[in-house]
């Protein structure tokens, strides 16, 4: 890393990094404690017999019928056993089955059964039911496989691929059609920024609408997450007088504009206080949520300085021809019902290279973005030699976009 | 297995009693009962809709449930003003009060944990906040913390009552080396239970409102005031409908305890006015929204001047011994402080901690119906929760109920 620091007073954590750097596979960001990702998965015997509900008996006691069909979760090779004893004129496995097989070891059946039995009993009545078609049944069985997987940040890589490969299945048992979801981790060497030119910013607000297209944000509810906000010349940043909500010509005689967002603070005050470690800090720097393992209790909403996390109070709606269908499973994937959601600086786009959307689609040119680690950067140049600036600094979270002026 | 027998009778009998009674109590039950099926029937629509069925916001994303479970800790904490005393100090008055407000702690954590609930946007994703079973982000949330102490408090304040009513039921008195420590320890924990509840909003400094060291302590004073007011309220009504003894030195002990707390309440609102209006910042915007209402959006001001002069009058009334003794000016004052500091430790501290919100915008909050419905349900069920505990610790200790040996 350069040495010339006199841009930032944060520590990246890049030369700790370096020291801990182990394998690569754990993208919670965690180098002590906390995730067990670093390590290969354990691989236990095989459980015979494994239903889909997590019983490993066949006892669940929370089938209503019990189901004659339910070896799906079981490996290649059992599954042929049991083929044998159970179902027996149904010896071949379709595609769903080998691509599904999941192994699951004791600890995970136990985990699944014990949430059944507290929980579930809803979901398993729609994945037990025996006379449902091959295809519902499908459904089913991910549905069922959906509800009680782990937290993302704490997967293993085997786990993560059967996760993303059930989401992708979903979809097109669903829809009808595909989409190509990703989980790439960060890489390594890169921490992302942002900066925003106060000066350059007209109003347009071509960002919000690229934004909300670019991640599949519920129509219905008109949720955005960048604000632009409109200020007056000659008061200075007043925040509280300015408008964010506004639907006129832009740019305003005698306003100028400041937009905000999610500022992937570097010590984020939202996933200290997530009581289930739903949302954490990327290695790259980029706060994420794991959807589906948000309970919905918005305590990072109330703990955000910068109004930067959007909740889905009804259920997300996004018309089939404007889904955005190149995913991620950090970011812009679909959304459900209760979960809170916020930018990722479009994870999707940012890992594999791209600018995010916003950055692309502003004409004016007031959005930059890129690798703070990398001298070169275009962020590096205007941090080291713009004037810049930061909201709330003094409350400590210190984030990782900026604002100049030209 | 004499033991388990005995328990067995217990619960038995205590089923048959709490479904028999008066005229009176079959009403008040079914009243309740009628409630609670609006409130589950609320509570569908929300599930269906998803939680834009209530009035909450992206600008305002906790609302009446979260104050109601704000106030409601409170209670919960309140019961062991009693406990402490009777249990420990060997205060003969408050023994009989003590099964009441533990009875009253238990309805009033298990109305919290249904608040928490329903405020959830998956609550079919709760089981990732199970330890063992999920993630639990444990010395770092303080929810999660919240959640193990609200537990553990359930679980003590289940277990010593139990204990003390199954001793009684076998006609056996209850051994003070067992109870005496969970006692002790209860103690701790209901002021743990307090001052953890304080600091999920305290130690948020996106919000200068709650940001504020004199929260927890004025959580406390609060709660000591409000609980046991409610605690003398619920004595008053036994009194009338059953034959429980309840000496009026115990209410008499229990309303100093109410006026102590609410003065302390009272200095401590003083001194935060003082703080928001004397040198008035940036930071004071949520209190002069909450006081004054700003921009001309100002649906809080009927709340809490409707709260404030009813804190105010209740404590000075309160503090002079002549009306304190009289019973009418004693209850009427229990109702208002009770009323009082519901409106202030709940909606008057959860909805302006969001207003203005980070950036300054002012957006308000209102309730729906659905919300209503769904809260009004929930108060229900801890009526209706506590009635059956003190109807039957009551039984137990009058006697009523009692093991019979060479039944089976
Ligand atoms: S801006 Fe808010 S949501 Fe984004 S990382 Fe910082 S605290 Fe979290
Ligand atoms: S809303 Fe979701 S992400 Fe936010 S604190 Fe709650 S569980 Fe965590």
């Amino acid at each position: 890393m350069s040495e010339k620091k006199k841009w930032f007073t944060l520590d990246f954590g890049f030369n700790k990094e370096n020291a801990t750097t182990t394998t690569s596979g754990c993208g919670c960001g965690n180098t002590s404690g906390g995730c067990n990702s670093h390590k290969p998965a354990p691989i236990e015997p095989p459980v015979a017999t494994s239903c889909g509900c997590g019983s490993t008996t066949g006892s669940c006691s929370s089938h209503n019928t019990p189901p004659p069909k339910n070896e799906y979760t079981i490996t290649a090779d059992e599954f042929d056993a049991a083929v044998e004893d159970t179902m027996v004129g149904e010896t071949q496995k379709d595609g769903f089955q080998q691509v599904f097989d999941v192994k699951m070891d004791r600890r995970t059946a136990f985990r699944k059964l014990t949430a059944s039995l507290l929980i579930g009993a809803g979901a398993v009545q729609t994945s037990c039911s025996a006379i449902a078609g091959e295809e519902t049944k499908e459904k089913a069985q991910i549905d069922w496989e959906e509800q009680f997987k782990g937290n993302y940040k704490l997967m293993t890589q085997e786990e993560r691929d059967a996760t993303v490969k059930r989401l992708v299945r979903s979809y097109q048992l669903r829809k009808k059609e595909n989409i190509s979801m990703s989980a790439t981790d960060a890489s390594e060497d890169v921490l992302f920024g942002y900066a925003f030119n106060i000066s350059k910013c007209q109003g347009y607000m071509n960002c919000v609408s690229a934004c909300v297209e670019e991640n599949n944000q519920d129509r219905n509810s008109q949720m955005q997450y960048i604000r632009i906000h409109e200020m007056k010349d000659g008061e200075g940043f007043k925040f509280n007088e300015a408008d964010d909500n506004y639907y006129h010509e832009v740019p305003a005689e005698g306003h100028f504009y400041m937009g905000t967002q999610c500022f992937h603070c570097d010590d984020p005050p939202c996933v200290n206080v997530c009581p289930v470690e739903a949302t954490w800090r990327e290695k790259d720097g980029l706060v994420v949520i794991d959807y589906d393992w948000c309970i919905g209790c918005r305590y990072c909403m109330a703990a955000c300085p910068y109004d930067g996390r959007r909740f889905n109070w009804s259920k997300p709606e996004v018309p089939q021809a404007e889904v955005n269908k190149n995913q991620h499973y950090l970011g812009n994937r679909m959304r459900k019902k209760g979960v809170m959601e916020k930018c990722t600086f479009c994870i999707q786009r940012s890992r594999s290279g791209k600018d995010p959307a916003c950055v692309e689609a502003c004409p004016t040119g007031a959005r930059i973005f890129g690798n703070l680690l990398d001298p070169e950067s275009t962020i590096r140049w205007v941090l080291e030699n713009k004037k810049v600036f930061r909201l709330k600094e003094d409350l400590g979270t210190e984030p990782k976009f900026w604002y100049f002026m030209d | 297995m004499k033991t388990l027998r005995a328990f067995g009778s217990m619960v038995k009998d205590s089923l048959g009693y709490i479904t028999h009674g008066s005229k009176t109590y079959h009403i008040w039950m079914i009243f309740l009962t009628a409630i609670m099926l609006i409130g589950m029937y609320c509570y569908s629509i929300q599930l269906e809709e998803g939680l834009s069925a209530t009035g909450m916001t992206d600008r305002v994303s906790w609302g009446l449930y979260i104050s109601n479970f704000t106030f409601l800790v409170g209670v919960a904490a309140a019961a062991v003003m009693l406990v402490m005393p009777t249990y420990v100090l060997h205060d003969i008055d408050f023994k009989q009060a003590v099964l009441i407000g533990e009875g009253l702690a238990v309805a009033a954590l298990l109305m919290c944990l249904a608040f928490v609930i329903a405020d959830m946007g998956g609550p079919s994703v709760l089981w990732h906040m199970i330890p063992g079973i999920g993630v639990f982000n444990f010395p770092n949330s303080m929810l999660a913390w919240d959640v193990i102490v609200l537990n553990g408090y359930l679980f003590i304040n289940i277990t010593i009552p139990l204990y003390i009513l199954f001793r009684h039921y076998q006609g056996k008195d209850a051994n003070p080396k067992v109870y005496i420590p969970g006692s002790i320890l209860s103690v701790l924990w209901a002021v743990g239970i307090h001052l953890v509840t304080a600091f999920l909003y305290e130690g948020l400094q996106a919000r200068p409102f709650w940001n504020n060291a004199l929260l927890g302590p004025r959580f406390l004073a609060s709660a000591f005031a409000a609980g046991p007011a409610l605690i003398i309220l619920v004595l008053a009504i036994i009194k009338r409908f059953s034959d429980f003894k309840i000496p009026d030195t115990t209410i008499k002990k229990i309303a100093m305890i109410v006026v102590v707390a609410a003065q302390i309440n009272l200095i401590m609102l003083f001194s935060e006015l003082f703080k928001e209006f004397y040198a008035p910042t940036h930071h004071s915007e949520s209190a002069y929204y909450l006081f004054f209402g700003l921009e001309g959006k100002t649906a809080l001001l009927p709340w809490i001047w409707t709260a404030i002069p009813m804190n105010i009058l209740a404590t000075i009334l309160l503090t002079f011994h002549k009306l304190r003794n009289n019973p009418k000016v004693l209850y009427f004052c229990c109702v208002l402080l009770f009323v009082a500091i519901w409106i202030e430790k709940g909606f008057g501290l959860i909805v302006p901690g969001f207003i203005p919100g980070p950036y300054g915008k002012i957006a308000e909050y209102t309730p729906t119906g659905i919300e209503i419905g769904v809260t009004l349900g929930i108060w229900a069920m801890g009526a209706f929760i506590f009635t059956m505990l003190a109807k039957t610790s009551i039984g137990i200790e009058l006697g009523k109920l009692r093991y019979k040996k060479g039944k089976k």
